[in-house]
């Protein structure tokens, strides 16, 4: 069916569900789907990555260039992150410009890594005010079936990891390329865990259905030390204290078994 | 705050707090034009956030950023929880917010200006919805971040309140906190909003309370 | 059962206004065992019922309401009515032509009823999720030819009426004018004079602005007179 309206009985099927705590799938309500992440699966990029979490699948790739830096921060290279929902991920995906869900994604995506300074970008900076790379980080939803934001944080992550910059030094205020590549500098692993609220219960990873009937949604992101380095509500519903504080226990948990995933030493 | 300062609106609103100055307007219940955007149901919010290009210190475009389509679209999401949507199917309530003047937390004062326009219109809602931001600044929790404060400082938490169902309607956060520290600016950012809360309804009250004082001054003429 | 107000306290929205069995009436809800208020406006209540008189609102159809609006299109078998609500009203043709309506005379449409045509008209049919059904097919509806239109909120109507009609029969009286009374915030006047009709909208004006006082009626009979040169 290409019409993505739940329809009611199933809606309050799942609702029910849920309030007992179960899923229509049968997973427990702080259960993530299976994950499967695969890294350096676009030669051409400098850096790729691509997951499944349950029918969600996005891809990543990481592309390095040189530009000025910000003028408010001239010795730190740049990080940009874009998100394309790309139009045969789903029926409700149209052609055109990013839309306010993928500004939103890309955006939180991009708090989690710039907030934890992942990526060192001080060793990016290679002439201060003038000469410094670029990291572009382009997220590419192929497949919608809930969950984008976890989905693509992990993949870009993961990216990252797999991206390799050339080697460089630099004469008379010019970049010049050395034989060989280095890993991009990461020095902290940020993972996003998202909640959405059912009734006043919490479930993670909500798979699409459950995204359509949810009330609310929030989305932690811890980095290596557990501290919060984002966090965004979306939905239009809202949350307590006590369930916000809930949220970040569950939290607190996941992101560090769903590293365990993505960072392999 | 000041509301009803604006002729042609269904309601409006005016805030001024430190150097931000926000003017909120809203549109509606109204037709839906184009009409399969209606929800049979209930009323669709459009929310539009935007910053006049002479809000900051170098000259902001007109043409939205990415950064306004982002904060109109958790704005909404932020006033749409105190409002009786079910209450007018098939229509469409307009929000436009416009920061003329920007020094940080504008997001959370178009969020309490708008829910100011949205009671102004008489719009039924469940509650008023008040915003503030709390964050840490050089190891301090504070409230209300100005702009320096956010660029400069550690974490930033925007954060809208309905006060009396004690409902978080928008909480975002981009810095670094240990989850204490993030409990702690919960319950400071809670505060803050309940102080803008009282100040909202006085300015609500306000609008009709000045009649009723000259209708006083006549009986003692007379 | 505690109501946490007094009689004509002025409340906003998210105000708990009582606790216990009492019934949500206007402007209000009820959650548990809690009444809240949904708009701005003055708290009143009942033994049973708490309730708010809103002193902003826009215009929601009731059936039977007399409403005044203007026409904004004109289609094929019915006429678009902008009545000041959230959702335009219809008129249809059948309401209008006695015989059956062919759809080969479309031009007659607009001879009977215009754009920008004003009508009094009755609603005989409402329900959220459709257009409000107006109906001219009983004595007094119809066109409206000639008079000043004078738009006040809608909330602020039974105000303008009076308790069984008295602020608005004294208005008739002292002005000479005809007043025709729209639920939905309109009002139409038309008097023997400009002047005359100058007179019964300013006590309207004053009535919109000061409506949530009392001893209104006399001040604004004293008004009138004042004015009149009495």
């Amino acid at each position: 069916m290409t019409s993505t309206i739940v329809a009611r009985v199933k809606q309050k099927r799942i609702a029910e569900l849920i309030a007992s705590g179960k899923r229509l799938d049968g997973r427990g309500l702080t259960d993530y789907r299976d994950i499967q992440l695969e890294a350096g699966v676009i030669e051409r990029a400098e850096g790729s990555a691509r997951i499944r979490l349950g029918k969600t699948e996005v891809m990543v790739g990481i592309k390095i260039d040189i530009g000025e830096p910000f003028p408010d921060v001239p010795n730190q290279g740049v990080l940009t992150v874009n998100a394309e929902l790309v139009p045969l991920a789903s029926p409700t995906f149209e052609p055109g410009p990013p839309n306010e869900n993928a500004i939103e994604l890309a955006r939180v995506v991009d708090r989690g890594i710039r907030e934890s300074k992942a990526i060192d970008l001080e060793k990016l900076c290679a002439v201060p005010g003038k000469k410094v790379f670029i990291v572009f980080v382009d997220l590419y939803v192929l497949n919608h079936a809930g969950n984008l934001i976890d989905a693509s944080a992990m993949a870009a992550l993961a990216a990252l990891l797999n991206t390799k910059m050339p080697k460089f030094e630099v004469k008379d205020g010019e970049i010049v390329k050395k034989p060989g590549y280095t890993q991009l500098p990461i020095k902290n692993y940020p993972i996003p865990v998202t909640f959405a609220k059912i009734d006043n219960t919490f479930i993670v990873d909500p798979w699409l259905e459950e995204e359509e009937i949810m009330d609310a949604r929030l989305t932690m992101t811890m980095d290596k030390d557990s501290k919060i380095c984002a966090i965004q509500k979306g939905c239009c519903g809202y949350f307590t204290k006590e369930q916000i504080l809930e949220a970040t226990k569950i939290a607190h948990e996941k992101t560090q078994e769903l590293r365990k995933l993505v960072v392999k030493d | 705050m000041e509301v009803g300062i604006l002729a042609n609106a269904d309601g409006s609103a005016y805030l001024e707090q430190g150097k931000n100055k926000v003017l909120a307007a809203v549109y509606g219940p109204k037709e839906v034009h184009p009409k399969h955007l209606a929800q049979a149901d209930r009323a669709i919010i459009r929310c539009r956030y935007h910053m006049a290009p002479f809000s900051v210190e170098e000259r902001k475009s007109p043409a939205p950023s990415r950064r306004e389509i982002e904060l109109s679209k958790v704005i909404r999401e932020a006033l749409e929880p105190a409002i009786f949507l079910e209450y007018y199917p098939q229509t469409a309530i307009d929000v436009f917010i416009e920061i003329l003047q920007a020094d940080g937390g504008t997001r959370c004062a178009g969020i309490t200006t708008a829910a100011l326009a949205l009671a102004d219109a008489g719009i039924p809602m469940r509650d008023l919805v008040a915003a503030c931001a709390a964050g840490k600044v050089e190891g301090h929790l504070v409230l209300d971040l100005q702009d320096e404060e956010d660029k400069k400082g550690e974490a930033d938490i925007p954060f809208a309140l309905m006060p009396h169902m004690n409902a978080i309607t928008l909480l975002q956060m981009d810095g670094s906190l240990t989850i204490d520290e993030f409990e702690q600016l919960l319950d400071l950012a809670t505060e803050g909003c309940k102080q803008l809360y009282t100040l909202q309804k006085e300015t609500l009250k306000e609008k009709y309370v000045t009649v009723g004082e000259e209708e006083g001054e006549e009986e003692v003429e007379a | 059962m505690p109501v946490f107000y007094e009689k004509k306290d002025l409340v906003t929205p998210g105000d708990l206004l009582a606790e216990g069995d009492y019934i949500p009436g206007d402007n209000t809800y009820k959650e548990a065992d809690k009444i809240y208020a949904t708009r701005v406006g003055l708290v009143d209540y009942t033994a049973k019922k708490v309730f708010v008189i809103a002193l902003k609102a826009f215009y929601v159809p009731n059936v039977g309401d007399i409403v005044i609006g203007k026409v904004t299109e004109v289609s094929s078998g019915s006429w678009v009515i902008d009545v000041n609500a959230p959702l335009p009203a219809m008129l249809r043709a059948a309401d209008v032509l006695d015989r059956s309506f062919s759809r080969s005379r479309t031009s007659d449409l607009s001879s009977i009823f215009d754009i920008g045509d004003l009508l009094i008209a009755k609603i005989v049919a409402y329900d959220r999720t459709r257009p409000p059904l107006l109906t001219v097919q009983e004595p007094g509806l119809g066109k409206i030819m000639r008079g000043q239109l004078v738009e006040v909120t809608p909330t602020k109507i039974p105000r303008v009426i009076g308790r069984q009609g008295s602020m608005v029969s004294m208005i008739k009286n002292e002005t000479g004018c005809q007043i025709t009374i729209g639920q939905n915030g309109l009002i139409l006047i038309n008097g023997k004079t400009p002047k005359d009709e100058q007179l019964a909208i300013m006590a309207i004006r004053q009535i919109e602005e000061e409506s949530h006082t009392s001893g209104l009626t006399d001040r604004i009979t004293e008004m009138i007179k004042k004015e009149k040169g009495e």
